[in-house]
């Protein structure tokens, strides 16, 4: 199968301010036609064209998945980042076209549940406001938990709340509200699935919890995009390919593949999907593995490599690519 | 209409028939000599006019005669189509896909009227004009995923995503080769396959998994899997074999080319959009050994492919009391003349 | 009686392993006949207040009082002693449909109790992988016939008589949770009339 996802062509039908941080975009076919539907939770991987070079950042998918007139996003500025939301956010206006791919889920519901129980932190509101919707139509069985900064950067938490008085329960920092995940945990009935989406350190601290707390770890689902790391630049070398290629140091190892025309598989381009796994043939360094793929063993293994979020660092590296 | 269906039989007296066309077109596996296992995995797309790689869903001119097998089937078994609660959302998924690809793709045969949720579908071949709404149970005869795979030929499994795994939570089993969907249902891809021999310790499923939980919206794949039958037998099911088991011992060196049919699984794999589950229709195409060797490629090649199986695999797919007959039978047609390579015929 | 050794077959085999006290607010644990002695192990490695806040239920068997009074020693928070499975489902059902997620579930003993637990356990919203399962006592098997659908307990023999259709079977490794039963196939399908003798393959 080639690389990546379909493609999808599209023009920017809005863009819509939402806080301080964080702009809303709207995307429909450029086409006329119909997007296709989805489930709650999927992402698109967005193609932005930034001067000479390419960047494919996922977002989560925040419209009604039922809605086929087009895809919203929710995009929050990173200044510190690695410029993939300052490019949304300063250069991409309405009626500009753009693509996007597929719909691709690596947080779906767990259709069995007895109930959803959401967590989200800050942005991380964004595939639940999808699920919500897809849930509201099924006469799901959902309650989220949502903490915010402050109440002018809670995003979408009046229209959520508005919609859903009694399952959805805003946590303001600033006012020193703080979600009681203990006592949330306690007390849910069997068959209860739990998801959470938001900073590391929250999804670190619930899935923690929930253990502690004996849930099963099937019943816990967490998603987190890595961004990829930026570091050192190296040099790898392609066999396949026979090439030799510089890694930058704001640019991804699968970045700098796809830069040098080889075409290399990937989907979340976070380190979770495992699509990008790439082997090894031999190497003379360190491997700084980021990602949630690989065992610990296949990561001391010097075996395989995760080139959307993992970088190297020493003489050599050759791929099998 | 553009296809004659034929009026034909699966059972009892065992009327089916292969028209020059149907073997012509037949998804003959064996791209080379020798047959092992492999992730033999790859897009479906559309190509080859006329083959049944053409289309999203083949329809040919078994089709008319193989949903009334499958309707006799049911009424003998209900427990061959099952879904899991949690699949119903799924089985929607499916009727959207079958019913807009067939309508765009067979536009004589299959007619699909969309009025927001209101959708009216006319089946041409089988007399069936239904007016239902979308995602609303209550507005069909059946279950979405039983409506909709009555009226396709095929098996279908419906696999739920989750836990890194596969679950099989629904299907429409009625032409399968030799295993129970109500023993199987609720399994993880690893269980069901568990009583497939040596592939485990290849290492095929774990990476075949791998890429099945990758399989993307508007991206589906395909491969081809095959096994032996006695008989036209679609519903070569485990809780009939000992109505069916006993043919075997009717073969014999005179009617092995009437008698002995190769089975062909062209099995597909599609991303469900609503659900993200993995549907997985497994399309069964027979012929008999005699209709198969009047392609000379085809011929030589499946003596040799018979002729040097692995004994396990040749007990698996259940032909290996029989194989010194086939592959006598088989030997006339194979010259020792070197084929070329492909699956086509020259 | 120690744990039972489990020959490694096909996928589809359940494989038991040791119980271990596992994290949680709740622990229910069930077993039958000699499964008593996995709890009773369990409990030498348990914390301290782990049995405040478990719920016993053994199925006595051939095993009758043996290890009733040892069980009740333990001091769980509920106890029950009961003669069959079948006589114990109301309750476990019962206990299911009140409890509350972080509720651990051990099953040990025979292949047929703790399969047809599972499947309550399951059912009530608890993922096949968060069981622990620990086999002890008897291993004969609990068959589904693929013909007829009909279970028949505690097979011993290979082939051995479907007690429902009466035909002769043979037993397969492959199982299934949803059922909590192997499969059994007819042995002469290709040959009828021609069953090999039964052999004693679990005991």
């Amino acid at each position: 199968m080639s690389a990546g996802t379909e493609k999808i062509d599209v023009t920017v039908a809005d863009v819509t301010p939402v806080n301080e941080l964080v702009t809303r975009f709207r995307f429909v076919r450029s086409d006329g036609g119909p997007m296709p539907t989805f489930s709650g939770g999927a992402h698109t991987v967005v193609e932005m064209q930034d001067g000479g070079r390419t960047r494919l950042n996922p977002y989560s998918l925040m419209s009604d998945p039922a809605d086929r007139s087009g895809f919203s996003i929710s995009v929050r500025r990173d200044d510190a980042g690695r410029g993939g939301s300052l490019y949304m956010h300063t250069k991409v206006h309405q009626g500009m076209k753009m693509v996007v791919s597929n719909p691709v889920n690596l947080f779906s519901l767990d259709l069995r549940a007895r109930k959803h129980l959401m967590i989200a932190g800050g942005i991380g509101i964004t595939p639940f406001m999808a699920q919500i919707k897809q849930l509201t139509a099924m006469n799901g069985n959902f309650e989220l938990h949502y903490a915010v900064r402050t109440a002018a950067l809670a995003t979408y938490a009046d229209e959520l709340h508005a919609t859903h008085p009694t399952r959805v329960h805003i946590y303001h920092d600033d006012r020193g509200e703080a979600i009681k995940l203990e006592r949330l945990l306690d007390g849910q009935p069997l068959g209860t699935h739990l998801y959470v989406c938001g900073p590391k350190g929250m999804i670190a601290w619930v899935r923690k919890t929930a253990e502690e707390l004996g849930w099963p770890r099937e019943a816990v689902h967490h998603e987190e995009f890595l961004a990829p790391a930026s570091g050192k630049p190296f040099e790898v070398k392609l066999a396949l390919s026979n090439k030799v290629i510089k890694v930058g140091e704001h640019q991804s190892l699968l970045e700098a593949i796809e830069e040098a025309g080889v075409d290399a598989p990937y989907l979340c381009r976070g380190g979770a999907c495992g699509q990008c796994e790439t082997d090894v043939i031999g190497y003379d360094g360190k491997f700084l593995h980021n990602d949630h793929w690989l065992t610990d063993d296949q990561k001391s293994s010097g075996k395989k490599i995760m080139p959307c979020v993992s970088r190297f660092e020493g003489k050599t590296l050759v791929l099998d690519r | 209409m553009t296809i004659n269906f034929n009026d034909e039989t699966f059972y009892g007296d065992f009327t089916f028939r292969n028209s020059p066309k149907a073997v012509q077109r037949f998804p003959f596996p064996f791209p080379e000599d020798s047959y092992m296992y492999s992730v033999n995995l790859e897009p479906h797309k559309s190509y080859r006019p006329g083959s049944v790689y053409e289309r999203t869903f083949d329809v040919d001119e078994h089709y008319v005669a193989e949903m009334k097998d499958r309707a006799r089937v049911l009424a003998d078994d209900p427990l061959r189509c099952q879904s899991l609660p949690h699949m119903t959302l799924a089985g929607w998924d499916l009727v959207e896909l079958i019913m807009t690809a067939k309508a765009e793709e067979y536009p004589d045969l299959f007619e699909l009227h969309r009025d927001g949720d209101r959708w009216r579908w006319i089946n041409r071949p089988l007399g069936i004009d239904d007016t239902f709404t979308f995602l609303d149970e209550t507005t069909l005869p059946y279950g979405p995923m039983e409506y909709i795979t009555r009226q396709t030929q095929g098996d279908f499994a419906i696999l739920d995503q989750r836990d890194d795994n596969l679950w099989m939570d629904a299907g429409m089993v009625t032409t399968q080769a030799d295993w129970s969907l109500d023993f199987d249902i609720g399994m993880n891809f690893f269980e069901w396959h568990a009583p497939v021999p040596k592939a485990h310790e290849m290492g095929v499923f774990v990476r075949a998994l791998k890429f099945l939980l990758n399989i993307q919206q508007g991206a589906p794949a395909r491969r081809l899997n095959w096994t032996m039958t006695i008989n036209p037998l679609l519903d070569t099911s485990p809780e009939n074999y000992h109505k069916w088991g006993a043919m075997k011992q009717e073969l014999t060196a005179e009617n092995v080319g009437r008698m002995m049919h190769l089975r062909v699984e062209l099995q597909t794999l599609f991303r469900l959009p609503r659900s993200n589950a993995l549907v997985f229709p497994i399309r069964c195409y027979l012929i008999r050994l005699e209709d198969l060797v009047t392609v000379p490629k085809w011929g030589r090649r499946f003596h040799r492919v018979i002729r040097d199986l692995p004994v396990e695999l040749a007990t698996y797919k259940g032909f290996i009391n029989n194989r010194p007959k086939i592959v006598e039978w088989l030997s006339k047609y194979d010259d020792g003349a070197p084929t070329s390579p492909g699956i086509w015929p020259d | 009686m120690i744990e039972t050794t489990i020959t490694p077959s096909i996928a589809s085999r359940p494989v038991y392993s040791r119980l271990e006290p596992r994290p949680g607010k709740a622990h229910l644990l069930v077993a039958d006949a000699e499964g008593a002695e996995a709890i009773l192990a369990l409990a030498e490695v348990a914390p301290s207040g782990f049995f405040d806040h478990a719920h016993v239920i053994h199925i006595r068997k051939a095993t009758a009082s043996t290890y009733t009074e040892r069980l009740r020693g333990l001091k769980p928070a509920q106890f029950y002693s009961g003669p069959t499975y079948e006589a114990a489902v109301p309750r476990l059902r019962r206990t299911l449909l009140g409890a509350h997620m972080g509720l651990q579930v051990y099953l040990a003993g025979t292949e047929s109790l703790m399969g047809q637990a599972m499947q309550e356990a399951a059912q009530a919203g608890i993922p096949y992988g968060a069981i622990q399962a620990e086999h002890r006592g008897s291993t004969a098997r609990r068959m589904q016939c693929v013909h007829c659908k009909g279970i028949t307990e505690d097979v011993t023999t290979d082939p051995f008589v479907c007690s429902h259709c009466g035909l002769h079977l043979f037993v397969r490794d492959h199982y299934s949770r949803r059922l909590a039963a192997f499969q059994g196939v007819r042995v002469d399908a290709e040959d009828p009339g021609n069953i090999p003798e039964p052999v004693e393959r679990f005991r």
